[in-house]
Parts: C-alpha cells; sequence; structure tokens
C-alpha cells in the first residue's frame, strides 16, 4: 500500500502540491481498516486514508469549530444533572456529618475512600500513555495521548474531591496543607496520609502542565484558522447568537491567549521538545511513585489484609489496567461520534490497548493470587482469616468452625465480582477476533472498570468490618448518600470530558503529523528530487534513485 | 547593528524580512542548509510539527534549558527535604511510635514530589522563557501564507537585522533552494527598529 512503498505522484499529494481523489476506504478481511498489518517487516500506519496534514488539521479543529453534532447537548445535560448530585450529596455530608454514609465504629473508610483509590488509579492511564509511552518511543500514542491527559485531569479532579470531603469537619480541610497557623500545630510529615496529599497534589499539578504543554501548538493552530477566516470572510464571519461578536474573534482571543504566542518556530521547537522529554522523564517516577504513596495509606497500617509489601507495584499495576479501561470506554464511542476520527484511532490502536489490559490483569491477578500465598507462608492466622473467611468463601462452601458455628466471608459477592471482572474477563483478549472488535473490547473495558472498583472496595471494606477481636465484628452497609455521591462524581467526570470534547483539541495534531510517513525528510516518496516538483511526474519507484547514504526509514 | 541599512517597501513600511514557502519537509530541510551555509544569522524555520534532523540542517547549538531544570529540580529537592526536616525536628517534635524525630527516611516521599513540582515547573517556565514567550503578536503572523504553518506549510523566515540581508539576494537564494512562494514581511507599525542578536 502507498503508505509503505510510494511513488512521487502519492509523495506530491501527500504533500499538498496536487489534489487528488479520496481513496476508496480500506476493508482487507485480513487487515481489516488497513491498520492490524501482519507483516512484521511492514510498520502499520498510524493514520489511515493516505491523510494530508491538512486533512488532519482539518479533521480535528472540525470537531470544535463545527461543534460535536446534535447528540452533544442532550449528552452534557444529562452529565450535568447527574454531576450536580455531587454537590448536593456534599452539602447535606457537611451540615449533618460524616454519619449520612453508612461508615460505622468498624468501618471508618468505605466508600469514600474506595472512590477516591478508584478515580486516581483511573488517572494514571494518562500520564502512563503520554510520558512512559513518549519515552519509549511508542509512537501510536500520539492519536490517543491528548483524551487520555484529559480523562487524567478529570478522574484526578473527582479522585481529591473524596479526601476532601470525608474528613468530617469539612471546614478545617485546610490542615491538610502545612501553613502556618496560630495554634503553630503542623501537619505529621512521616504519616503516609499526608504524603498522600502531596502526592495526589503535585500529580494533579505535573499533569496538567503536561496536557498544557502539549496543547500550545495546537492552540496555536485553533488561533491561525480563526484568524485566516477573519482576514478573509471580514465582517461576514458568524456571529454568536447572543451577541454581536463574532466567534472566530473570540477563538483567535482566547486560543491566541493560551497558545502564548507559539508560531512553530524550529528554534522554539527543539527547546519545547527538550523540556516536553524532561516533562516525560520526571513524569515516568512521579506516575509509580503516586499510586505507591496511595498504596501505603494501607501497606503502613497494621490491618490484616492491608499490612502487605506487594502493595505499591499491585495498585500501580491495577492503575494502569483501570486507567487503560477507561480510555477505552471513552475512546470507543467517540470513534463513532466523530467524523474520521477511526483513521486517527484505528484498531491497531485499540488492539495495542487491549494487549496491556491483558497483561496488567495478568499483574493484578498475580498479585491477587499472592496475597494468599503471603497469608499462608506468614503463617499469620489473622491474615490467613482475612482472606479466607472474610473474603473468598461464599455461604455454599461454608465450613464449621470449632465452635460448631458456620464460617463463610460475607463479602463473598464482591470478591468474586472482582476476580471475574479483573482476572477472568480479560482472558477474551487471548482471541484476536476480541482484540480487534470494538464491541468486544468496550464489554471487556466496563466489566474491568467495575471489577475495579470492587478491588478497591475488597480491600478496603472487609479488612476493616472484622477487626481482630469478634466482639468488634460488624458490616458495611452503602447509604442513598454513598450511592449517590459517586453516582455524581461519575456525572462529573462525564460533564468535564464532554467540556473537553467540544472546546479543546482532542488530537496532539502536531504529534500526528510528526508520525505520519511525509513528516520523515529522508522519507522515501520525496526521493532526492529536493523539491524539483517538475523531474518527479514519472512515478519511478523512489527506492531506484535514494542515495545509499540516506536512512530508509518508513513510519 | 550600528550602520545597518533599515529598507523599507514603497509605502514606506519597515521590512521585517523575507519568507520563502517549501513544498515538503524534505525541501525544507534541504533549503535549511543552504541558509545555514551562506551564512545568515537571523533567521528561523516554521513547520507544523518538528522536522527530524532540523537542528543540524539549521547548526543549532542544543539549548540549555536542561541544565536550568536539573538546578531548579535539585532547589526543590533541598526546599522540600529541608523545611520538612525543620517542621519535623525543630519547629513541631512530635514523637510518636517512639521514633526519632531527625530520622531521614520518611521525608523521602515528600521530598520527591516537592522536587518532582519544581522539575516540571521550571521545564515548562524554562520553555517559554527560553523561546522569548509569552508574545502576543508577531510581524510574521500578518501574513497569511505564515498562518498556514500551523496547518501544513513550511516556511524560511530570514529578517532584515540579519548582516547579510538583501532583499534581491534572499530571494534569489530562495528560488535557488527550490522555493514554491517568496514574499516580502513588513515590521509591525510603530515597531521600534531592532538590533542585531545573535541567537
Amino acid at each position: 500500500m502507498s503508505a509503505i512503498n510510494p511513488d512521487q505522484t502519492t509523495a506530491q499529494r501527500l504533500a499538498g502540491m496536487i489534489p487528488a481523489p479520496k481513496p476508496p476506504r480500506m476493508d482487507d478481511p485480513v487487515t481489516r481498516d488497513g491498520s492490524l498489518v501482519e507483516d512484521p517487516a511492514a510498520r502499520a500506519p498510524l493514520v489511515l486514508g493516505d491523510r494530508t496534514f491538512g486533512e488532519v488539521t482539518d479533521t480535528v479543529c472540525g470537531y470544535i469549530e463545527k461543534g460535536p453534532g446534535r447528540w452533544w447537548l442532550p449528552a452534557f445535560g444529562l452529565a450535568a444533572g447527574v454531576a450536580g448530585l455531587m454537590p448536593l450529596m456534599i452539602l447535606y455530608l457537611a451540615i449533618t456529618g460524616v454519619g449520612v454514609w453508612g461508615l460505622n465504629n468498624q468501618v471508618g473508610w468505605a466508600w469514600d475512600i474506595t472512590n477516591f483509590v478508584f478515580w486516581i488509579g483511573i488517572g494514571h492511564a494518562g500520564t502512563l500513555i503520554s510520558a512512559i509511552l513518549c519515552l519509549l518511543k511508542q509512537k501510536w500514542r500520539t492519536s490517543i495521548n491528548r483524551a487520555a491527559e484529559a480523562m487524567t485531569i478529570f478522574a484526578v479532579i473527582c479522585a481529591g474531591t473524596f479526601p476532601g470531603v470525608h474528613v468530617g469537619r469539612i471546614w478545617m480541610t485546610w490542615m491538610l496543607f502545612p501553613f502556618p497557623n496560630a495554634n503553630a500545630i503542623w501537619p505529621n510529615f512521616s504519616s503516609p496520609l499526608l504524603w498522600d496529599v502531596f502526592a495526589v497534589s503535585t500529580y494533579a499539578t505535573v499533569s496538567a502542565l503536561f496536557w498544557y504543554m502539549g496543547m500550545i501548538p495546537d492552540f496555536a493552530t485553533l488561533r491561525d484558522r480563526a484568524a485566516l477566516r477573519l482576514m478573509r470572510q471580514g465582517s461576514n464571519a458568524e456571529r454568536l447568537p447572543i451577541a454581536n461578536i463574532r466567534v472566530d474573534m473570540i477563538r483567535a482571543r482566547v486560543y491566541g491567549a493560551l497558545s502564548m504566542g507559539w508560531r512553530f518556530s524550529a528554534r522554539h521547537w527543539h527547546t519545547y521538545e527538550k523540556a516536553y522529554l524532561m516533562l516525560a522523564g520526571i513524569s515516568t517516577p512521579l506516575v509509580l511513585s503516586v499510586h505507591s504513596i496511595v498504596s501505603f495509606d494501607f501497606a503502613t497500617s497494621v490491618i490484616p489484609g492491608w499490612h502487605t509489601t506487594i502493595f505499591p507495584p499491585y495498585f500501580v499495576a491495577g492503575a494502569i489496567f483501570g486507567g487503560f479501561a477507561m480510555v477505552l470506554m471513552l475512546l470507543i464511542p467517540s470513534r463513532e461520534l466523530f467524523p474520521g476520527m477511526k483513521d486517527l484511532v484505528t484498531l491497531r490502536h485499540l488492539e495495542n490497548m487491549s494487549k496491556i489490559i491483558l497483561v496488567t490483569g495478568f499483574m493484578v491477578g498475580f498479585a491477587y493470587a499472592m496475597e494468599f500465598f503471603v497469608a499462608w507462608y506468614s503463617a499469620n492466622r489473622y491474615e490467613q482469616d482475612v482472606f479466607i473467611y472474610n473474603r473468598l468463601l461464599p455461604p455454599f462452601f461454608a465450613v464449621t468452625g470449632a465452635d460448631g458455628q458456620l464460617k463463610y466471608a460475607p463479602y463473598w459477592w464482591a470478591y468474586w465480582a472482582m476476580i471475574s471482572c479483573n482476572v477472568i474477563s480479560p482472558q477474551l483478549f487471548w482471541f484476536k477476533w476480541a482484540r480487534q472488535s470494538p464491541v468486544a473490547i468496550f464489554i471487556v473495558a466496563f466489566a474491568v472498570t467495575i471489577g475495579m472498583w470492587f478491588e478497591r472496595f475488597v480491600i478496603i471494606v472487609t479488612s476493616l468490618h472484622r477487626a481482630f477481636l469478634p466482639s468488634e465484628w460488624g458490616m458495611f452497609f452503602a447509604t442513598p448518600v454513598d450511592i449517590l455521591t459517586f453516582v455524581g462524581s461519575c456525572g462529573t467526570f462525564l460533564t468535564l470530558y464532554l467540556l473537553f470534547v467540544r472546546f479543546l483539541p482532542q488530537f496532539a495534531m502536531s504529534e500526528i503529523k510528526n508520525v505520519m510517513p511525509q513528516a520523515n525528510p529522508h522519507w522515501e516518496g520525496y526521493g532526492h528530487t529536493h523539491g524539483h516538483a517538475g523531474q518527479a511526474s514519472g512515478g519511478a519507484p523512489a527506492g531506484v534513485v535514494h542515495a545509499p547514504d540516506a536512512p530508509k526509514e518508513g513510519v | 547593528m550600528a550602520g545597518k541599512k533599515v529598507y523599507k517597501t514603497e509605502s514606506g513600511a519597515v521590512v521585517y524580512g523575507v519568507l520563502a514557502e517549501f513544498a515538503n519537509p524534505a525541501d525544507l530541510a534541504h533549503a535549511a542548509e543552504n541558509v545555514r551555509d551562506a551564512g545568515y544569522r537571523n533567521w528561523d524555520v516554521y513547520s507544523p510539527f518538528p522536522v527530524h534532523g532540523m537542528e543540524e540542517a539549521m547548526g543549532q547549538t542544543p539549548t540549555k534549558l536542561p541544565i536550568l531544570v536539573a538546578c531548579l529540580g535539585l532547589t526543590g529537592v533541598f526546599i522540600g527535604f529541608a523545611f520538612q526536616y525543620f517542621v519535623r525536628h525543630v519547629e513541631y517534635p512530635l514523637v510518636h511510635q517512639g521514633k526519632p524525630t531527625d530520622s531521614w527516611q520518611v521525608l523521602v516521599p515528600v521530598t520527591f514530589e516537592i522536587g518532582v513540582a519544581f522539575t516540571a515547573f521550571s521545564a515548562l517556565i524554562g520553555m517559554f522563557v527560553f523561546n522569548a514567550l509569552p508574545r502576543w503578536n508577531h510581524p510574521l503572523l500578518r501574513s497569511e501564507r505564515f498562518l498556514g504553518v500551523s496547518d501544513d506549510k513550511f516556511v524560511i523566515a530570514i529578517e532584515a537585522i540579519d548582516e547579510k540581508f538583501e532583499p534581491h539576494g534572499v530571494r534569489s537564494m530562495f528560488e535557488k533552494a527550490g522555493a514554491i512562494a517568496v514574499e516580502l514581511v513588513e515590521e509591525e507599525m510603530d515597531a521600534p527598529i531592532k538590533v542585531s542578536v545573535a541567537h
């Protein structure tokens, strides 16, 4: 196909020198949309449909300039309505007290911290895709990094709310931070809970910086397009429905301010790329540290079921697992809703992410098994009882204890929901058809998201509800306030994501252009003619005219 | 540079420079090599994405930003550690679990996070400072052709303040290098005449 072995005519067309009719969409039985190339010697194209640079710009900017479509406003209204539940529930909590949640003497942390860990875990995929895949030179990340980074920020916003409101006296939340105060009290820097405050706030800040920095060139593109339309249309330009202001004037001003006057200079690109690489380099240990520190909240305690050295890597793997599932749950519907997105987020992208889900699913499965091994190997009765009699045994496998009572795990349903969603459901990805079917991927990603919520619920609630003495045993039951706060946080997340797809570039345009074959000055299609377009009309295979010293890179 | 000739258009506007558009990244890199070899100093290449190998083609020296970021990042590490040590050991020594108040191990996580935050901010802000941004306007941004750079155009611009700048010479050099369009760019109105600076 042309992206792999192009001729001179294709080269000129891709460089925008001659227009050409759209090639028909590929629908090959093996490569499907053209991205599932089996040949290990050929690189799969990252952008389909032989797109030119201009077409990529038009596609991505079109989502903002033309609007996402009629579905957006109802979807936004619904999501914002659900999001409204969250402040209502928090208000009720603040004026009443944490008793409105199902917390009790035994279970002091439940849905609040479950939701916190759930959301912060989802937030990890964004930085993983932007930072770690950037350092590993995984070029396929360029189509998904922007959406994943946006998702990260929104997930961290949802996550940060829960520890903020679960402190009980919400008006004292500021004491989490080390401010000098009249009582000369300082926070305890040896507490993992304070480490958590620093880890999460640093993570939120650095993710936002990373996200913003990636968007600077794209903001400049939006600014320049608005400026060009203003130049060409003059006073005939489209105006706001409510005020006599030209829409493009607002775009040029707002995107112009956000772009900081970026003008695509090569000297600027050089510094920009270095700075971006350094941000990626520093975000990589950061993303690993954040969920490790979250796991310290549990691992440094003496509660059986929490006191585990395996927690940091186990939590990080789980975070990547759950985060990729959320990225897929957002991108698969987006591919259907936005025209032209299937050329940018190809089936190969979805397959790659499915493989990551399979691998990280195995990591969490290994961690679940290792918890049982360590409980047995440590010969600690309390640890063993937590896993067998609090989590594992369902009532129909109940065993008779020494006192003649039937013993079974009251939270067996949560544990088995976790196992079936997190360990069993990703096994579907052993089959190629499942990895290449957006519907199957969406179903597994949905299951994984549910399973990851249950994982945190299992860790937190089942470890707490039975302390060392049977007289301390109790149960946790969620209240409607618990449930509605969580539902509200899902609405908040979706609202923010819908605003993102409406007003911000969903794809890193400059990065996508950079991984297209014609972006490379040594691309075979350019040969060594150096712009003398007249010589090139013969359409001879470019490989023949190639000088031996020029690297023969494809993508 | 004192004594440097100031070029003006027929309407009297001061000339900012000459820009040339090239068809594709290969031509752009080739032309950049020509400009570099011709000895110009105040010039720049503009492309929708960072073109691979452009640093060599332009003869750029590597940026010193990493050194600055490393220094500021380590400053963050030092501040983070010193602040925690001061709070925990000097200002508010709270003994709990019988552990010494001056142990350094428990300070590592927060020290790391503060170091990361300093590094990230200095990378982003340092990038702006090194690139002389933010800047709200630029003479080039008034050229319709130049605005296409953010989409799919590839442009080289030589500024009039360059010592070797001479409009006709620059134009013929660009044409020889395969430019598909060459354009004169005017300075912004009322802009002070700049002094040549080496990049």
